[in-house]
């Protein structure tokens, strides 16, 4: 199949310019670098199909290899919509994070780096304990017995 | 078979309301069900004994069995086969459960509120071995064996609240699924080799399958770990002792008589065939003694007499084990006898040190002393079984240990004779620490000890032991009552042979070999206290548990190490490493294997392509460049309006038209989202940072690499060649896109649409964040010109003073309402040319988008983009009149539209599953009105889209738009939203 060269060059640039701005701490230029893949990958999907042809829409005149292809529009159709729902929810979350930090950053997870400073030692596993000699106990160690036999 | 198994699995489920109506007493109902199930095997047994074990199931004279299909595709059935071997251990656990279940009743308080699921997960650990020793199907057994795991590990951690539970339970549990694991890869490999999972084939095509040399070699021994794993031998012996934190019943049931006898089934079931496979014996035989010997050892160092008879469980289950190794049919036959006879003494020891744990508060026998003259009858009972299991003549363990010597001097290998030493020096122990327990718990001490309080056990608590050393005293003297069964199985490696099992077969080796092993029994156990000279041996053995631990702490300690190194708290850190690897490892593939290349190349499908595209390479680039955060938006879009361009040239007019609207609506989005942030934090942003740069560089020329490659290799025609015909024959649409969505890929569809709502649902919950979503507002619940004041103010102090006068006028007026709440608006806020426009377009736009919609399958449009021009529609209403308009023109929760259009969507799913076609099938129904017309029932489903989509977007709105207005009132538009400053007075203040 031939290949479409402009199509492929606009891809590298929108790929490139959205990978660039996810890789920031920024959460508005992050969302505005998931868009730009988004866009880019569409094209990519859209190159796939192949050369232009007519609209998808049925003709009986029309053999069915000059429609341009269906596919990939079904499935670029799903992911436009998607996108839309993603972006508005990373609006919601940037809106969020700002009423809570006054900002758009990314901070550090602070449990991750407390696991990360974490001892091999656990209390359930590696304390030591005492080995009991019977079940009728009660929680402090007092025998327990029933009073009925 | 599938009764009884189905019928403890439901008693398993309904114990909690039993034990909610009878409290304890509630375990003499649920023993009814495997004591019914002992009755019921018993009068199965002329037609087990009858059978023969070697035919394929449905054969005539096959042994009882029930096949179903269950997942022909990998070759595995319900099959349930019960020949003579599932029938004895069943035996075991059908009669020691119904007995351990009815003295549970006696052992449990009244009150205790956790014995409901106690006593269920008793009974379908019942239900579970049940099903593992009938399971013909090996996947299947195994699968019963995994439950057997989990049920012990939950039994074992009964006592929450106890750190040794706790811990016991979980060594358990990771010692036995790791034996299962490994087992279930030799299962596989087992089964592939075979050609079959069911246990009666593999073992009817074992011959050829031993001959296959070291693949089934490894295959058996994997198998074996799992065994050994879970009868608990070296290595892995020492989760048992640690089980012993569970209730005493459990360790009766499971510990002794049931779930450690799944591995000695296993052994027992596989020797026929492959005990002559390379690591059998070594294996079998070689730990077996092993074990025997060191648990009979470690059992002579207790105090407490539960471990005493843990680690004495230790070692019978090593010398059974051994026996079945053994591999011939005397050993078979003898081993198990054995089996029978160790359940059932080892059933009645554990409960009798659990009703001396009851009644006396301790299981130490340093504490203990006179208690047979207290408990007279249990003193009795507990004798006759320890000495059943010290081989003691007239008692059923002694008859079989009997067979057992017998069976051994039969061999004829070359480890025979260390085999038989290793034997009767293991008995030889077994008669020391059988010993060391009746004296330990009964006997009266020399030094002098406080007399414990403590009153004989009630006649229904020592049932269950009574009948069980019945039944070891009546099988001693009538042991032909079992013999049969013994008889049986061993025919299968061989047999017939002419054992017998006899309570006194005259004066021969076998006896003498018992004299020998009582007499040095009666020594050691004189010598106990003499000298500690296995102290080496004790710190050598340890070794293995010690061993566990340190691997767990190497494995912890490796865990935080790598978490450290790679969990370090930055998203960007993650995502980086990601991408990474994204672009490595593809990129190394691509380079190292071929990657065709194309040969046809062309620059672009249309000149207007190559304007196009540089427009959305300036776009991309700008927005990474852009001095403000507004300017890097628009040039965002500029790409997405430039993608619309492509569509619609490329021959894709949904594309276009969905993309165009999309991108619209963003924009709007955006603007609402963002106008709270202020402008400092795009400062400095706007530096290049080179090592992203090149990683992303380098990330995107991968991408398009393979994606040359990819087109390149396309050799095959495109699938969607049929789809025109099937859009318009089978779906009845011409837009074949559309038919795509809502009928061919539905499912697809029907999936993102529930993305959509969890968006929607995550926006609003984002927002609103925990305030109430409130009522809907009504415009004339609201003072004229009170929203939006000085927020977002047209006028500022520039504006013209004429201007604000008009404004304020027309503001005033009651009588021009273009809109239905533009007068809640205050003046400066409002536009009278935006709200009449608004007024004329609004309906139009509506219907546009129904319109959209209803010829979607035809035309381009559908649910999608009529969804997102009504959004539009509303979006228009909300800018116009503010956010009181927009709860006034759209009266219905976004909620409500997104579950009312998902139900739409599913009930054009169902409902032809109703009228007895496939899910989703589309039907088209034909009426004439003005011109001929097709109604095609996937519109429905659209239409569910369409509510979806208009959902989505009316939350947004409501969310970025309405609610950050009402958030932000009253303040500076930049000032921060806490919800903490926020002085909401509510509507009309």
């Amino acid at each position: 199949m031939s290949v479409n060269i402009t199509f492929l060059v606009v891809t590298g640039v929108l790929l490139a310019a959205g990978f660039y701005l996810v890789l920031e701490r920024t959460l508005t230029r992050v969302l505005l670098g998931i868009m730009l893949l988004g866009n880019g990958i569409n094209l990519l999907l859209l190159t796939s199909g192949g050369r232009k042809g007519a609209a998808p829409l049925f003709n009986p005149e029309v053999p069915a290899d000059e429609y341009s292809d269906p596919l990939p529009q079904a499935l670029i159709l799903t992911a436009i919509v998607i996108t839309f729902a993603v972006t508005a929810f990373l609006l919601a979350m940037i809106y969020r994070s700002w009423t809570l930090t006054s900002a758009d950053e990314l901070t550090d997870d602070t449990e991750d780096i407390k696991v990360s400073q974490k001892t091999a030692y656990d209390e359930e596993e590696d304390s030591p304990v005492a080995e009991d000699t019977t079940e009728f106990v009660d929680e402090e160690g007092r025998p327990v017995r029933e009073g009925e036999e | 078979m599938l009764i009884i198994l189905t019928a403890l699995f439901v008693t398993a489920l309904s114990c909690p309301l039993i034990f909610r109506a009878l409290k304890r007493n509630g375990f003499y109902v649920v023993a009814v069900v495997p004591a019914v199930g002992f009755i019921w095997l018993l009068t199965r047994m002329p037609a087990v004994l009858s059978a023969d074990n070697s035919l394929a199931n449905g054969a005539p004279n096959a042994p009882p069995s029930v096949q179903m299909e269950w997942i022909p595709g990998l070759n595995i059935a319900l099959n349930f086969r019960m020949d003579s071997l599932a029938a004895t251990i069943l035996l075991l656990i059908l009669g020691v459960g119904a007995l351990v279940l009815f003295y549970c009743a006696r052992y449990f308080k009244n009150d205790d509120p956790q014995i409901g699921g106690f006593a269920a997960k008793m009974v379908a650990f019942a239900g579970a071995m049940t099903g593992l020793v009938t399971a013909d199907d090996i996947i299947i057994m195994f699968i019963f064996w995994e439950i057997t795991s989990v049920l012990s590990y939950l039994l074992i951690g009964f006592s929450q609240a106890l750190i040794t539970a706790r811990r016991s339970a979980m060594n358990a549990l990771i010692i036995t699924t790791l034996g299962g694991l490994v087992m279930l890869a030799g299962i596989l490999m087992l089964g592939a080799a075979a050609g079959s999972y069911q246990l009666s084939e593999i073992l009817a095509s074992a011959d050829a399958l031993v001959a296959m040399g070291t693949f089934t070699d490894v295959a058996v021994a994997l198998i074996i770990v799992g065994a050994i794993s879970k009868s608990a031998l070296v290595p892995f012996h020492f989760w048992l002792p640690g089980a012993m934190a569970a209730p005493t019943p459990v360790s009766a049931y499971l510990h002794a008589a049931a779930m450690v006898k799944a591995g000695v089934y296993l052994i027992a079931r596989l020797a026929p065939g492959f005990a002559e496979t390379a690591l059998w014996a070594p294996m079998t035989v070689g730990i077996g003694i092993l074990t025997m010997l060191i648990g009979g050892y470690r059992a002579l160092k207790q105090y407490d007499l539960k471990l005493i008879l843990a680690f004495g469980t230790v070692s019978q289950l090593g010398f059974i084990i051994a026996v079945f190794g053994f591999g011939t049919h005397e050993a078979a036959f003898a081993a198990l006898a054995m089996t029978l006879a160790h359940g059932l003494f080892k059933a009645t020891l554990f409960l009798s040190v659990g009703i001396i744990d009851h009644n006396t508060g301790t299981r130490d026998i340093r504490k203990l002393t006179g208690l047979g003259r207290v408990m007279p009858i249990l003193a009795t009972t507990t004798g006759i079984a320890a000495a059943s299991m010290a081989g003691v003549p007239l008692l059923f363990g002694f008859v079989a240990k009997e067979a057992v010597y017998e069976a051994a001097l039969h061999l004829d290998t070359g480890w025979s004779l260390a085999a038989l030493i290793g034997i009767l020096l293991g008995a030889a122990l077994t008669m020391a620490y059988s010993l060391r327990f009746f004296f330990g718990a009964f006997g009266v001490k020399k030094k002098k000890l406080p007399a414990l309080q403590c009153k004989a056990p009630t006649l229904i608590f020592l049932a269950p032991l009574l009948v069980l050393s019945a039944a070891t005293l009546f099988l001693g003297l009538y042991p032909q009552l079992v013999e049969p069964l013994a008889i049986h199985w061993s025919a299968a490696q061989g047999g017939p042979g002419k054992m017998h099992l006899l309570p006194f077969a005259g004066f021969n080796a076998a006896l003498g070999l018992s004299a020998i092993s009582v007499g040095l029994g009666l020594c050691f156990f004189w010598l106990r206290h003499r000298t500690d000279t296995g102290a080496p041996l004790r710190r050598m053995i340890t070794s293995a548990e010690e061993i566990y631990r340190m691997s767990v702490n190497v494995l912890d300690k490796a865990a935080i190490w790598i978490t450290g190194r790679t969990q370090r708290g930055s998203l960007s850190f993650y995502l980086g490493v990601i991408l990474v690897v994204v672009l490595v490892i593809p990129l190394a593939i691509a380079l190292t294997v071929y990657t065709p290349w194309p040969t046809n190349w062309i620059i672009a499908d249309h000149p207007a392509q190559l304007l196009i595209g540089a427009v959305i390479i300036a776009g991309a680039v700008v927005a990474i460049t852009a001095p403000k955060r507004f300017m890097a938006v628009l040039m965002v879009s500029v790409t997405g309006y430039g993608m619309v361009a492509i569509f619609a040239l490329q021959g894709a007019p949904d594309l276009a038209l969905t993309q165009l609207l999309v991108e619209t609506i963003v924009l709007v989005s955006f603007v609402l989202a963002l106008r709270a942030l202020p402008k400092r934090l795009w400062v400095g942003l706007t530096k290049i940072k080179w090592g992203r740069a090149i990683l992303a560089i380098s990330l995107a020329l991968m991408v398009v690499y393979i994606a040359i490659a990819m087109m390149a290799a396309r050799t095959e025609a495109r699938i969607s060649l049929a789809w025109p015909d099937l859009a318009y024959y089978d779906g009845f649409g011409k837009n074949i896109v559309n038919v795509a969505l809502v009928d061919m890929r539905v499912w697809d569809t029907f999936g993102e649409i529930t993305v959509l709502s969890a968006a929607a649902t995550g926006v609003a919950s984002l927002i609103f964040a925990g305030r109430s979503f409130g009522n809907r507002v009504r415009a004339h619940h609201v003072a004229p010109g009170s929203i939006d004041a000085g927020s977002e103010a047209i006028g500022t102090k520039d504006s013209k003073e004429t201007e604000l006068r008009i404004a304020r006028r027309f503001a005033s007026s009651s009588n021009q309402d273009w809109l239905m709440a533009g007068n809640t608006l205050v003046a400066e806020r409002r536009s009278i040319i935006f709200e009449v426009v608004t007024r004329l377009m609004f309906h139009t736009v509506l219907i546009m988008s129904v319109y959209t919609l209803l010829t979607g399958h035809n035309t381009p449009g559908g649910g999608f983009a009529g969804g997102l021009i009504a959004g539009l529609a509303l979006t228009i209403r909300y800018l116009a009149g503010g956010r009181v308009e927009l709860s006034e023109s759209m009266r219905i929760a976004p909620g409500m539209l997104i579950g009312g259009g998902i139900a739409l969507a599913g009930l054009a799913g169902i409902v032809p599953l109703l009228l007895g076609d496939g899910i989703f099938t589309t039907y088209a129904l034909e009426f004439w009105f003005f011109g001929e017309h097709k109604f095609v029932s996937s519109t429905i489903f659209d239409i569910g889209v369409y509510l979806v989509v208009l959902g989505l977007v009316q939350d947004v709105l409501r969310s970025l738009g309405s609610e950050i207005d009402s958030l932000s009132e009253g303040r500076s538009p930049v000032d921060r939203h806490d919800e903490i400053q926020s002085s909401r007075t509510g509507v009309g203040r």
